[in-house]
């Protein structure tokens, strides 16, 4: 087991109030696996992403969980022991890269930077010609063969792609064994996305590494992983090999996702799911997908349903397979 | 043609200068909406199909080229030089609701700003006819004395629906409508959308780089790049067989949900490379620079428009 993550329950204090966000979700993946989140905004996929790096923001508490990473148990690691973690065995693609790159930094620095402290993990004090010479290399495998001018450059003078296979380069980097993608291709245009993901897919296979992309665009996740895991409101509703989960859904709210999304086969589109996301001060006590689900009973209102295993690649968190 | 088709277009330009040159917005476009239906703009971003839309909306005059609406009014003058009643009948809704919406103003003032500007409704009336209008985009009464940061990303977007239709328009460009929503609540707005445009018997233009939901709510489709069109054709032939090579790149790079949709996916073009700056486009067709099947004469001239089958266009010289 490369990642092991258990009952974790993910809080937010604000001045007044606690936002119970994510409520106990598990994930468990294997050494090679290409795992998927799907999830819709505010259901929590940053959240559980970046706790695994364990660099929630400030006001975030972690009342109970455990997320075990190789047999590092990552919440109650110290920092010596997360820090070597995050410099040379999961990297992490960052959402916006806009957002994520430091605007007065130019790119030579940061990447310089994160390639520094990555062989500093390993024991090893490069010199500014290394640094150079490894700059290169990850954008030469990132595509981006006009690497003089992309090492001068601020990030605000590259295009959208080109700043996104900077981040790539750069989760690259530190990670080792597990790359975690956040909304890899948010704001780009398809033919670029597609360019993205499948050189994404393809540096992956070469170096043997885990993924975890989540995404709210089912179709990616379709395309790009072995198992799916769907987050809604801070649980984890269903997980299933990828290919099992789009043709056959067990749990309402991914049936109904799956048809609410538009297909250029054909013109049929589901209702789309009425409501909204529960408030997270004041969250559902049973299913927290209940007040929107079509078939919801007594139960799903009071009882928080279990983890129920349909086949072996199959699992769902539903009152109705109980 | 023009008598059957509420907006005519007609080599409409549009250049923006700027520090660093002249970008060529939109180079050339014709192209007309008829009436009832809903005509798809699709593009990338810089590909000029916002630019297109701000032009009908008069956000700013073209520099050359004409726009005719039902066949007489000249949208080619700015928004201010337009008469009421034809401001009254062309609408339209932006992107993110996030922003279009005034954070500071209820609901009720939102949709009902356009019913008191353009005298459909006094103070006594106007919560009658604003209930009216979220009754008829699915909303309820209920929303009324709400703010916009109490909704979900598609109630705010069904908000800025009714807030279009209340001065009752013919006509309403739909700019990237759900591009800012979840899939969940993107559905309840197009077949909402849809259903307008049957009771009310409205034309629309929608603007978007999102094939899916021009397959959902679109009649014709229409590709655009880099300022010009390169392809037109009615949605299910579009989608049966797309013929430029940057169409069948677009439909080809789409990430599929189901087997069905896969098998629709024109094989054997692989996408590469990046839109180029719209500052100093390629000479020629200006998708010679990613096609990979761009002959000598691509780099030269101009392609011709080709007529492949009745309303379906392209341009594109592999077709000549």
């Amino acid at each position: 087991m490369l990642l092991d993550i258990h009952d974790l329950h993910v809080h937010y204090k604000s001045y007044w109030y606690v936002h119970k966000v994510l409520n106990g979700v598990w994930l468990r993946m294997a050494e090679g696996e290409r795992v998927g989140i799907i999830g819709e905004t505010g259901s929590g996929k940053t959240t559980l992403l970046k706790s695994i790096l364990r660099i929630l923001p400030q006001n975030a508490i972690i009342p109970r969980g455990e997320i075990k990473f190789k047999d590092i148990d990552v919440l109650k690691a110290g920092e010596a022991e997360l820090s070597i973690v995050r410099r040379r065995e999961i990297g992490m693609i960052f959402q916006d890269p806009m957002a994520a790159l430091n605007p007065v930094f130019k790119i030579k620095d940061q990447l310089y930077d994160i390639i520094k402290y990555k062989l500093l993990a390993e024991g090893h004090n490069p010199t500014k010609e290394e640094l150079h010479d490894h700059a290169v290399r990850v954008l030469n495998d990132v595509k981006l063969p006009d690497y003089e001018r992309v090492l001068e450059s601020f990030p605000f003078q590259l295009s959208g792609g080109m700043r996104q296979r900077v981040m790539i380069a750069m989760a690259l980097i530190s990670a080792g064994k597990l790359l975690l993608a956040d909304e890899p291709t948010t704001n780009i245009d398809v033919t670029i996305q597609d360019q993205i993901l499948k050189l994404i897919d393809r540096l992956v296979k070469q170096r043997g590494l885990s993924t975890i992309l989540v995404s709210h665009a089912l179709g990616m996740v379709r395309q790009m992983t072995d198992r799916a895991y769907v987050l809604y409101a801070g649980d984890i509703m269903e997980e299933a090999r990828t290919g099992e989960l789009f043709d056959h859904p067990a749990h309402p709210y991914t049936s109904l996702l799956i048809s609410s999304a538009p297909k250029i086969s054909t013109r049929e589109i589901g209702e789309g799911i009425r409501g909204k996301l529960p408030d997270y001060r004041s969250p559902p006590t049973g299913c927290r997908f209940a007040p929107r689900c079509p078939y919801a009973m007594d139960k799903c209102h009071t009882v928080k349903p279990k983890r129920t295993v349909i086949n072996a690649d199959h699992a769902v968190a539903c009152h109705l397979y109980e | 043609m023009e008598k059957d088709s509420i907006l005519t277009v007609s080599d409409v330009r549009k250049y923006f200068k700027i520090k660093e040159g002249i970008v060529k917005a939109v180079d050339g476009v014709s192209f007309s909406v008829k009436y009832g239906e809903t005509l798809a703009l699709v593009g990338e971003s810089g590909s000029g199909k916002t630019t297109t839309g701000h032009l009908i909306m008069g956000f700013y005059p073209p520099d050359s080229g004409k726009i005719l609406y039902k066949g007489k009014h000249d949208l080619s003058i700015p928004i201010k030089r337009r008469s009421l009643e034809l401001k009254r009948e062309i609408q339209i809704v932006f992107q993110d609701p996030g922003t279009s919406l005034n954070p500071k103003h209820i609901v009720k003032d939102i949709v009902g700003l356009p019913l008191r500007i353009h005298g459909l409704a006094d103070s006594s009336s106007v919560y009658g006819k604003v209930a009216e209008l979220l009754e008829f985009v699915g909303l309820g009464e209920d929303f009324m004395f709400k703010y916009p940061h109490e909704l979900g990303g598609g109630e705010k977007q069904l908000v800025a629906i009714a807030r279009a239709l209340a001065p009752n328009p013919s006509f309403i460009i739909l700019d990237e409508p759900t591009s800012a929503l979840d899939v969940s609540s993107q559905a309840k707005v197009l077949n909402t959308l849809s259903r307008i445009q049957k009771e009310r018997d409205i034309s629309y233009l929608l603007i978007t780089h999102d094939l899916g939901v021009v397959r959902n709510i679109s009649h014709r489709v229409m590709i655009m790049y880099l300022g010009k069109i390169y392809e037109e054709a009615p949605t299910d032939e579009f989608f049966r067989g797309p013929l430029h090579p940057y169409t069948q790149m677009l439909l080809s790079s789409i990430p599929t949900l189901t087997r069905q949709d896969e098998e629709i996916k024109p094989k054997g073009v692989e996408a590469v490379g990046e839109i180029p700056s719209a500052l100093s486009p390629p000479k020629g067709c200006r998708f010679h620079t990613r096609c990979p099947f761009a002959k000598p004469i691509c780099s030269e001239r101009d392609p011709p428009d080709v007529v492949a089958d009745s309303g379906h266009v392209v341009r594109c010289w592999l077709y000549e």
